[in-house]
Formats: C-alpha cells, structure tokens, sequence
C-alpha cells in the first residue's frame, strides 16, 4: 500500500477512501478534516485507531 | 461575495439549503457556502423519503424523484417476511430521491430567493469575538477571505468540524455511528414498489440491510452496521459484498456510496452565541430508522426562523437563540428522536431468535402506518412474551 499520507502512525489510503466523513466524526480529538475529495490528518492524531475501526471500506490503518 | 451578511450558513445540503432559502425569502442577506464542487455530489444516502414529510418542504417534482414505493417488506434473520402492505397504508408512502437533483434543486430555490451561493468555498475557522461567533474564514480556490455575520448556522454534516472549532464537542461515540456502504445496482430482480429491510447480526449487526428501487431493474442496496461491530474483514463494504454476492450475484454496481449516519442522542445544546446547529451536525438524525432528511429541512427551517428574529432584534446571544433549540426539542421531531433513541438502544441488545419471533408476530397485524412506534406498540401488544424485553420501552413511549 501506498504511505499515500501518514503523520504520525495513520496511514490514509487514499486509493480506497471514498471521502465519506464518517472517521471524521468519532475521532475524539478532531484530528481529521476532510477538504472535499480529500482526507487529512493533523497533528492532534493519538493514532488510537478508532477511526480506522469505523471506516466502511477499510482505508485507514494505524501503522505500529 | 460581499464582506459581511446577515447570515452565513455553513454546508450546502437539505438542512444548509433551507435554512437559506427561509431567511433569503424573507429579505435577510445570507451567503451559503458549500465546500464540494456540487452540492448533493457524491451522494451519501439511500434517498428515502416520506411523502408527506417532503411535500412540507418542497413540491415534489420528478426531476428529483427516482421512484414512489408504496409498500415495506421486513425481512426476519430466518428470512420469513412481513409486508406493511401498500392498501393499508394508502397511497401516501414514500419517494426514493436523486440525491444529485434534490440537492441541487434546494440550493437552485435558495439562490433563487436571493441568497448568494459559493461552491467550493470551505470554511476553515470561525471568526470568535469575546466567545461570540462572527463569521467566518472561507478558502476558495486557493484564496482565504474573511466574511462577518450576525448569525451562523453551521450545517456541515455528519464530518462537521465547525462547531467543534467553536467550543462544542461533536464527537459521535464509536458504538453509534452507523458505518455504511451501498452499491447502486441496475439489472437486479426486484418490486419497484416496495422498500425491503433485512435485520440479523450475521446480516447487518445492530443495523440493517435495505433496497430501495429507484426504478424496476435498479436500486439503492446498502447497509448500515455499529462503528462497534466493524472492523477488518467485517466492514460494511464487506456485509455488503457477501449479501449482493448471494442476492444479486448478476447485478450489475454503477456507483458505490459509503458513509457515517450518527445515531446517538443530539447534541446537548445546538446554540451558542452567534452559531446554530442544524441537520446531521447537530445529530438530529432518527436513531432507529437512520433517516435525516427530513430533520436536516425541519431543524434548518426552524433555525433560520428564530434565527431572523434575533437578527432583526439584534440579540444573536445563546437565551436569544434558544427558542431554537427547545423547538425542535418540544417539536414532534424531537420527542421522536429521544423515543426512537431508545427503541434503538433496546432494539440492538435483540438476538436474532428474538427478531425473529417479533417479525413472526407483527406479520398477523394489520398495520396501518409505517412510524416505529405503531409497530412496537402492537408488537408488544400482541405478544406478551416478548414484554419482558421491552419493558423499558414502555416508559419512552408513553
Ligand atoms: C448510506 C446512508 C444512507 C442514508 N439514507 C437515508 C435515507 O434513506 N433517508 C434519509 O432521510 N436519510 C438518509 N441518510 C441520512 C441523510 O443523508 C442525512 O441525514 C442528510 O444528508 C443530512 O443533511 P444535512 O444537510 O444535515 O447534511 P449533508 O447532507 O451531509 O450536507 C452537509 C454539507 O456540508 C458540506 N460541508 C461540510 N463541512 C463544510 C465546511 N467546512 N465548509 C463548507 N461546506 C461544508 C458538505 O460538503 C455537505 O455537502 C443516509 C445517510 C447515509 C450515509
Ligand atoms: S471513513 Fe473511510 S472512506 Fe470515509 S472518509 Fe474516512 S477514510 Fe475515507
Ligand atoms: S487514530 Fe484516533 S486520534 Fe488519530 S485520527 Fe483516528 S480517531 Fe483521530
């Protein structure tokens, strides 16, 4: 899989992302954003993987 | 785009579009600003809406509808099935939307009222003042532009970030949010009249699995399962794919949908000074059904309503604002989402032989309406046995 984007230890495939929101709105630190088409992740990630749980097609992984 | 307005709303979908169209009608200056490059596009829904609810809003136009259905099949983890029978409840069921036109055709009314729209323009802060929402910071192609307003109305959706930056915590706890996926299918059997709705825990655990026709050989087929139940190997997408594999092993898959439906409770207040909350942002969504159309216009209608007073009379402050959020509390709406809120909680604890033998009961019933409310109260009704589980329904319910 592509690194496509990782800050930190989440990895967005952006190949497999269909830019849903719904990550967006369980992670408890408002890490991520998404710019229309377009998955991001700042600095506040804990990498606690509940994102990565929730996504419907698997496009989020936490690397250890 | 001017430098200051009225009101500034947030987001471009059913509740945003309203809202706009509300205040513009009325003469207020409103900007609606929409950060994808069409409103509506890509979908995120299964489109299903009743008629009655629709034609509160908006005068139903088959521009936007794919198809009327007149009837609802439940279908049991054990596969015997019940209808909610389209005589029974006359005609005046429900319509499967096009998301793409609908959408579009609400901002198309709202600009038409004399909002000004800008598409592709995202917020990406709110302008605070002393805690008080002023406005915001738009991007725009690569440009950054502050815009005042009196009021905001933040009706970004279930991703939305906007009042999370003004202070008010939207997190959706990972147990209530229902990850969805949902393939646009065509060259499948199905009835094009009829809704069909499958529960069961190998199914769609604690959620369910529908097809919605939006045409004789074509429908929305999609799922929604708990955040809580998903994980690799057991995604939406993958339920999805074992269901359509088995069902519609011919069909043929022309867009692929994904999503997050919020089911848990509303926020815990929807105002603040200068800011509203509308529409899947507030969580207003139905927890039992996942439906939020309908909330997104009601909540975005109401907003804008209260909103024009206390802009008219200069008192966008929180007690100003707050006729909002106890309306749509008090509301029909409201008490619906805290009562289905509840059913919903119960409802997901079922094991399969408990469904079962709920829609093996409700199949002998003449039911005349479609709420989730005449359904339980029959069924408990009827079936004694199953009182014990639903007991602590019964305080909810009233
Ligand atoms: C798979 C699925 C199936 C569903 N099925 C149904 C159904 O059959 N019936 C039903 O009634 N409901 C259904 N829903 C729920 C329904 O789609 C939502 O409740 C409804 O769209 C909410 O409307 P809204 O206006 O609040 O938000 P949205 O329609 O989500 O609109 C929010 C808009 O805000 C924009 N936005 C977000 N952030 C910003 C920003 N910072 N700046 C600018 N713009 C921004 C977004 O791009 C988006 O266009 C379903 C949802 C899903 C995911
Ligand atoms: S939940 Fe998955 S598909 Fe949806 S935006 Fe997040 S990463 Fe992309
Ligand atoms: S890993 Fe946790 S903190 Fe990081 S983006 Fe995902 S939900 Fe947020």
């Amino acid at each position: 899989m592509l690194p496509a984007n990782s800050i930190g230890m989440l990895k967005i495939h952006r190949d497999i992302c269909g830019y849903c929101g719904c990550c967006v709105s369980v992670c408890p630190e408002g890490a991520l954003e998404l710019i229309d088409a377009y998955l991001e992740v700042d600095e506040r990630c804990t990498s606690c993987g509940i994102c990565a749980k929730v996504c419907p097609l698997g496009a989020l992984e936490v690397t250890k | 785009m001017k430098d200051s307005y009225d009101l500034l709303v947030i987001g471009g979908g059913p509740g945003g579009a309203l809202a706009a169209r509300t205040a513009a009608t009325a003469g207020y200056s409103v900007l609606l600003v929409e950060k994808r490059p069409a409103p509506g596009a890509p979908v995120r829904c299964a489109e299903g809406i009743g008629k009655d609810a629709l034609a509160e809003f908006v005068k139903p136009d088959s521009r936007f509808i794919s198809a009327e259905v007149t009837g609802a099949e439940l279908v049991a983890p054990d596969g015997v099935s019940m209808m909610l029978s389209s005589e029974m409840a006359g005609s005046k069921v429900g319509y499967i939307l096009d998301r793409k036109f609908f959408d579009r055709e609400l901002v198309w009314q709202a600009a038409e009222a004399g909002a000004d729209v800008m598409v592709k323009t995202r917020a990406s802060a709110p302008i605070l003042s002393g805690g008080a929402v002023k406005g915001a910071v738009l991007e725009y192609c690569g440009s950054r532009k502050k815009v005042h307003a009196d009021l905001t109305i933040a009706a970004d959706g279930v991703e939305s970030k906007f009042s999370r930056w003004c202070g008010i915590d939207t997190t959706v706890p990972v147990r209530e949010i229902m990850s969805a996926a949902q393939y646009l299918m065509t060259d499948i059997t199905i009835d094009p009249s009829t809704t069909v709705f499958f529960f069961g825990n190998t199914i769609a655990p604690e959620g369910y699995l529908w097809i919605f026709p939006k045409g004789n050989r074509t429908a929305n087929v999609g799922i929604g399962i708990s955040g809580k139940k998903s994980g690799p190997g057991n995604r939406a997408k993958d339920y999805l794919d074992r269901f359509v594999a088995g069902k519609f092993p011919n069909g043929k898959t022309i867009e692929c949908i994904v999503g997050g439906v919020p089911v848990c409770r509303p926020l815990e207040s929807t105002v603040m000074d200068g800011l509203m909350v509308i529409g899947d942002a507030a969580r207003v969504v139905d927890p039992m059904t996942g439906g939020g159309i309908y909330n997104a216009m009601f909540t975005g209608r109401l907003a804008a309503e209260v909103g024009m007073k206390a802009i008219s009379d200069g008192s966008c402050t929180r007690e100003g604002l707050m006729p909002y959020d106890e309306g749509w509390r008090k509301s029909p709406l409201g008490k619906s989402i805290e009562r289905n809120w509840h059913i919903k909680e119960k409802f997901i604890t079922l094991p399969d032989a408990k469904l079962n033998a709920i829609i093996h009961s409700a199949k002998a019933l003449d039911l005349r309406d479609f709420s989730t409310i005449s359904l339980v109260k029959e069924i408990i009704k009827r079936n004694p046995l199953l009182l014990a589980d639903l007991a602590g329904l019964m305080a909810s319910i009233g």
